[in-house]
Order: structure tokens, then C-alpha cells, then sequence
């Protein structure tokens, strides 16, 4: 049994803290989330250092980061600052493309955002579909007319869907396939496309360097090459992704839950009442104590289901239900620690300060790439299905 | 050009708490986290900036323990091209002199234009080092350098002193140059640098590869022995000033003045 980072792991590590703590600030933190603004030039900085699109492949720009990397690199940047981090939001399933693209579609867009040149999104997400997209279908729909393809529709809580240069747009395509999600097709839809418009979310609770859009496609017209991946095939396209991305965002919440934690121990230490500082009571070293215990739990469970990833890929199913529990548990764990981290600041911490963005972009995480609820619904699925019980 | 960097692995102890070891000549390290010594920093950018403008190649070379290897590898990452780690029980306890000495071994049959090393390091403060070094290797030197213009058979460079003043002079090469913060704006590691360093060699060397005598080294080959380390005790006299804003700003001004600090 190892429970330690290689050398390159360790440098990895150490290289995303040093950059991320000389040029994330508070400041920084807080402008972006004052005015729901992506981290465009640390987006940039940090493209140039090769922390963006880091598991794209070499041959396009990136550098095949491995699961537990990834992981590193979210959990430092986020410890360090929770809004500031969000500059990694800009890349999500990107990697699909080299997944499943063409290969104009891979030299088309690749390079660009490992060059940290453009950000891009997907939207399977509707007004009146999320959790259940797959089981229900989806009101967007895409139908061939020529060569090309006619988008209708509505998407909502889009990640960078107003910056993003190009959408990976989830379509109804074949509105009689039993389960619906068969006929769920991947089309690239770039911005400025006619009949397609954002529209951002406003007021939102946190997390608002990752800016999120409603998109709509009225009669957008793109070509049949945009088809990402096959045709009915999308659904599959994305769950297949979703093992590896939810591992490095539950690990982006055990950084906010390891920098909450840090910042309310030092504050911990300053903070004096009674004539004493207030990690003299008892109550204070409870709470620190369950703090960083829950923490470490989040993050050894975050480091087990990626090294499942990396050093057993083909145990498809022990890899589902650990990614789901890891993404499960960080994020309870996120929202535990910073709401603790907050009452140890007390009047401080509510108003105007790091941990009241920590607090508030923490919650993103038990909503974001399937919902707490969901991933628990998986981690039971799996035990029920071992013992040749379907639910 | 080719450049040799002297680097070090020094505990980063700004805003750590200090303790005094055992021994009474060390402090306590489990706790602190290490990393290169800030100023090597500056000079390995220098290097690595040299290189990417003239050609040539960079060396890395510390003394210090295994662990020092995260620095090296940092270095290696950064754009140096290769490291040499020396290495030996019998080097602990140095001094400046005796460390000069272990380096000057292992660099006086490399082929190098340029020797650079921080101006000190942030641990011990010696700011010696370089400058044996040079003496040793029979090259002219200079400290404190800020600036460093590269010509054929020489380099031109600004020295930082005193009072704002700057002093511009040309140094023969091969030379030695003691860099200062602030020469350039150190790069961050990236992951593709990350990536090649794994490539790159990292040599480690011990007493008998550089043919030196255990006495030659460590506390036995120093000049300077250090007798003890201590934390200075809190100074516990102090004057709480009363009275108004202006009365307080008097008193202090008649203090100072008292005792001859203005």
C-alpha cells in the first residue's frame, strides 16, 4: 500500500500552489465574483504553464494529465482561492473532442484552448430536464435538412455558455427511441452562429468566475460535420466522461474545504474573547478537529477513485460507484467544513471576506455534473446491482 | 554561454515558528517546508534567460542532502539542463569555506563561462560562498549584481549598493556573479517543464568522487565553527506613551532624540 505522490506528482502539486498562490489574491477573488467574470488572465497564465486542458493529448497541445494530477491541480487552486479557480471551468469535456472528434475537429479547437485562446462548453442541461435528461429525453431537438443540421430548442445553467467559442450541444435526434437517451446526438454549435443566443444567469449564489448562460437555438443551421462523436450515441458519449470529470471537481471541493479549513485555523488563533484566543476552547478544537478529519476522508476517497482510473481502467464499475462517492462526499464535505470555517469567523467571516465566497462557491459542487442526489442514487444502484437486485 | 548555478535548499522560514534543535547549532526542520533559496532563484532565471537568448547550456549543482533533489528538479524544470547533487555525511557542518572548496571540486574540470550563485542564501547568510568559489577557481567576481549584459570576452554589470547607487563594471570571463533579487521576474514551473525534467540528468557525487579528505570537509575543514544557535530573548522593557495625539508625537520625537536616533 502507497499513500504517497511520486516525484512528479509532488512537483505537479507544488507547481499548481506556488502559481496559484502568487497570483490568485482575494482581490482577484472577489472582483470576479462581483461581477460574474471569468478569469480570463489567469485562464491565459495558466494555459501558457500547461494547467489548462491538462488531460488533452500531447499531439494537440496538452499535456495527458493523468486523473490524479488533474485532481492535484483543482485541489490547489481552489484551496488557495475558490473564485479565482474557476478559470478551470472553462474547459469542461473538452476532452471529448480528442474522445470521440473528427480529426479537423481536434486540430480545430484543441490547440486553441491549450493555448488558452478560447474557452468552450456543453450543454446537456434544459429548463425542464437535468437530473433525468436521459431517462425522459430532451425538448432540444436537432433534424437533418440537406447537409445540415436544425437546432431547436432551450439549454440552461450552461457553464461559460456566453464565453465559450463553442457549445457542445446535446439534441433530442430520434424522438421515438426507447430509452430516449438512444437518441441523443453531440452537435457543435459555435458562438455567433445565427438563430443561437446567451443570455447569463443572474443573480447566482456563487461560483461566479465559472459565468453560466441560458442558451437558445432557434433554427440554428450548422453543418452535418459538426456531429460530434455518432449520431444517438451522445448520451453514452458523456456518462462515459462523466467517471473521470467528476473525480478532479470533487477534488476541487476538497480544496475549498482544505483552504476554509486553513483560513478558520489561523483565524482560530487571532481571534481573542474571554481574554484568550478562541482556540483555547474546547468547542473551537472540536470543530477543527472534525474539519480536517473530514477533509482527509474526502480527499483520501478523491485520490482512490483516480487511481482507480489510471491503475484499474477496466474495472468500468468499482470506477463508477467510487467516482460517485468521491464526488458524493467531497461536496458534503465542502459545504460542512466552509459552513464551519464561516462560524468560527463569525461576524467576520459573513461579511466580506474570503470565507463568505468559500461558503458560497462551495454549494456549487453538490449541484454540478450530477447532483448529490444523484450520485448516491449511482453508489446504491451499484450495490443493489451486485446482488441482482434492480431498483 | 555556459553557465554553472549554485543553488540551495534552505527551510523557508519567514513566516514559520522557529525552534532551536537538540544539538544547539540547528533549528528544528520536520516542520518547514523547504524550497530554493530565493536569491538562487533569481540567478537561475539568469541562466536559463542567458541560454534562451545565446545558446549554451545550464548546470545546476547543490550540496546538500536528498531531499535537496526537489530544488534541483525544480531547477531542471525551469529550463537548467542538467544537476549534481553533492552528497556526503562527511560535508554536514560545513562552513562557507569548506562548502567552496566541495563545489570548486566538482565544477573546476567543467567546461563554463559563467559561475552564478545567489547573493546569499536566506538560511545562513553567509553571502561567502561564490566569492571563495572564485578564489578558489582563480576567476574575478562581483556581488550583488543586478544587471548582467553578455559580451564576447566579458560581461557588463550593474552592482547594487548602498544608498540608492549603482556601480557599472566589466568582468572578465570566465567569472563568477552573485546575483541579487530583482534582476529579472522568476518563471513559474510549468507542467511541460515538469515533463522534460524527468528526462534530464541529475548526478549525485560523494567525498571520494571529488577526491577529497574527510578532513578537508565538514566542521574539520572549516574556518569558522559555530559555537551555538539561540532564539534572542524578547526585550521586555517598554513605555506605554499617554496623553494627547500631539503630546504623544512630542514625547516620542524628545526620546528619540535622547538617544541620539535622530
Amino acid at each position: 500500500m502507497e499513500f504517497e505522490l511520486t516525484e512528479e506528482q509532488m512537483d505537479i502539486k507544488n507547481a499548481a500552489r506556488e502559481f496559484a498562490e502568487k497570483e490568485f489574491t482575494s482581490e482577484l477573488g472577489r472582483k470576479y465574483d462581483e461581477n460574474y467574470e471569468f478569469p480570463w488572465e489567469l485562464y491565459r497564465k495558466a494555459a501558457k504553464l500547461g494547467f489548462i486542458g491538462g488531460d488533452l493529448p500531447e499531439e494537440y497541445g496538452g499535456q495527458r494529465l493523468g486523473c490524479i494530477e488533474s485532481c492535484l491541480v483543482n485541489e490547489e487552486f481552489n484551496r488557495v482561492d475558490s473564485t479565482c479557480a474557476s478559470l478551470l471551468s472553462g474547459v469542461g469535456f473538452a476532452a471529448l473532442i480528442p474522445k470521440f472528434g473528427t480529426e479537423e475537429q481536434k486540430k480545430k479547437y484543441i490547440p486553441r484552448i491549450c493555448k488558452g485562446e478560447i474557452v468552450c462548453g456543453m450543454a446537456l442541461t434544459e429548463p425542464n430536464h437535468g437530473s433525468d435528461a436521459g431517462m425522459v429525453g430532451l425538448d432540444t431537438t436537432a433534424v437533418k435538412d440537406g447537409d445540415e443540421w436544425v437546432i431547436n430548442g432551450a439549454k440552461t445553467f450552461i457553464t461559460c455558455g456566453a464565453e465559450a467559442e463553442f457549445i457542445m450541444v446535446c439534441c433530442q435526434t430520434d424522438p421515438k427511441a426507447q430509452p430516449p437517451y438512444r437518441g441523443v446526438t453531440m452537435i457543435i454549435v459555435e458562438k455567433g452562429t445565427p438563430g443561437f443566443d446567451t443570455n447569463s444567469l443572474k443573480p447566482k449564489m456563487g461560483w461566479r468566475g465559472a459565468p453560466q448562460a441560458e442558451l437558445s437555438f432557434d433554427n440554428v443551421r450548422v453543418p452535418l460535420s459538426n456531429l460530434l462523436g455518432q449520431e444517438n450515441r451522445g448520451f453514452h458519449q458523456i456518462m462515459s466522461y462523466f467517471d473521470f470529470s467528476r473525480i478532479p471537481i470533487a477534488a476541487g471541493a476538497v480544496g475549498i474545504a482544505q483552504g476554509a479549513f486553513e483560513r478558520a485555523l489561523k483565524y482560530s488563533t487571532q481571534r481573542e474573547q474571554f481574554f484568550q484566543p478562541i482556540a483555547n476552547f474546547q468547542i473551537t478544537q472540536w470543530k477543527i478537529a472534525e474539519m480536517a478529519t473530514k477533509t482527509e476522508t474526502a480527499r483520501l476517497l478523491v485520490h482512490k477513485a483516480a487511481w482507480l482510473i489510471e491503475n484499474k481502467p477496466d474495472k468500468l464499475r468499482l470506477i463508477t460507484r467510487h467516482a460517485a462517492m468521491a464526488k458524493a462526499y467531497a461536496a458534503r464535505v465542502a459545504k460542512e467544513v466552509t459552513d464551519e470555517a464561516l462560524q468560527i469567523h463569525s461576524g467576520v467571516g459573513y461579511v466580506d471576506s474570503d470565507i463568505e465566497r468559500f461558503y458560497r462557491d462551495a454549494r456549487i459542487n453538490d449541484i454540478i455534473e450530477g447532483t448529490g442526489e444523484i450520485q448516491r442514487y449511482i453508489v446504491a444502484r451499484e450495490f443493489y446491482r451486485e446482488i441482482g437486485f434492480s431498483i | 554561454m555556459d553557465t554553472i548555478v549554485c543553488v540551495k535548499h534552505v527551510p523557508e522560514t519567514a513566516e514559520a515558528e522557529i525552534a532551536v534543535d537538540s544539538s544547539g547549532k540547528g533549528i528544528k526542520t520536520e516542520d518547514l517546508v523547504f524550497d530554493i533559496n530565493e536569491w538562487d532563484d533569481y540567478a537561475i532565471e539568469e541562466a536559463v534567460l542567458m541560454k534562451e537568448k545565446l545558446g549554451g547550456s545550464v548546470t545546476v549543482i547543490t550540496m546538500g542532502p536528498e531531499d535537496a533533489d526537489k530544488t534541483l528538479r525544480k531547477c531542471l524544470a525551469k529550463g537548467a539542463d542538467k544537476a549534481i547533487r553533492l552528497t556526503d555525511k562527511a560535508f554536514e557542518r560545513s562552513d562557507a569555506y569548506a562548502t567552496a572548496k566541495i563545489l570548486h571540486k566538482a565544477i573546476k574540470d567543467l567546461p563554463f563561462n559563467l559561475i552564478l550563485t545567489g547573493t546569499q542564501a536566506s538560511d545562513d547568510g553567509y553571502a561567502q560562498v561564490g566569492v571563495i568559489l572564485a578564489e578558489l577557481l582563480g576567476i574575478p567576481h562581483a556581488t550583488m549584481v543586478k544587471k548582467i549584459e553578455s559580451k564576447e570576452e566579458f560581461v557588463r554589470v550593474n552592482r547594487e549598493l548602498e544608498g540608492g547607487l549603482e556601480q557599472v563594471m566589466e568582468v572578465k570571463l570566465p567569472a563568477m556573479l552573485a546575483v541579487q533579487t530583482g534582476i529579472n521576474e522568476p518563471r513559474y514551473v510549468s507542467i511541460m517543464g515538469i515533463r522534460k525534467a524527468r528526462e534530464k540528468e541529475l548526478k549525485v557525487l560523494g567525498l571520494g568522487d571529488l577526491g577529497l579528505k574527510e578532513e578537508e570537509v565538514g566542521e574539520s575543514g572549516s574556518w569558522i565553527t559555530m559555537e551555538e544557535m539561540f532564539i534572542p530573548p524578547v526585550e521586555k522593557e517598554a513605555e506605554i506613551l499617554t496623553g494627547g495625539p500631539d503630546e504623544i508625537a512630542a514625547k516620542i520625537v524628545e526620546t528619540l532624540k535622547a538617544r541620539g536616533l535622530v
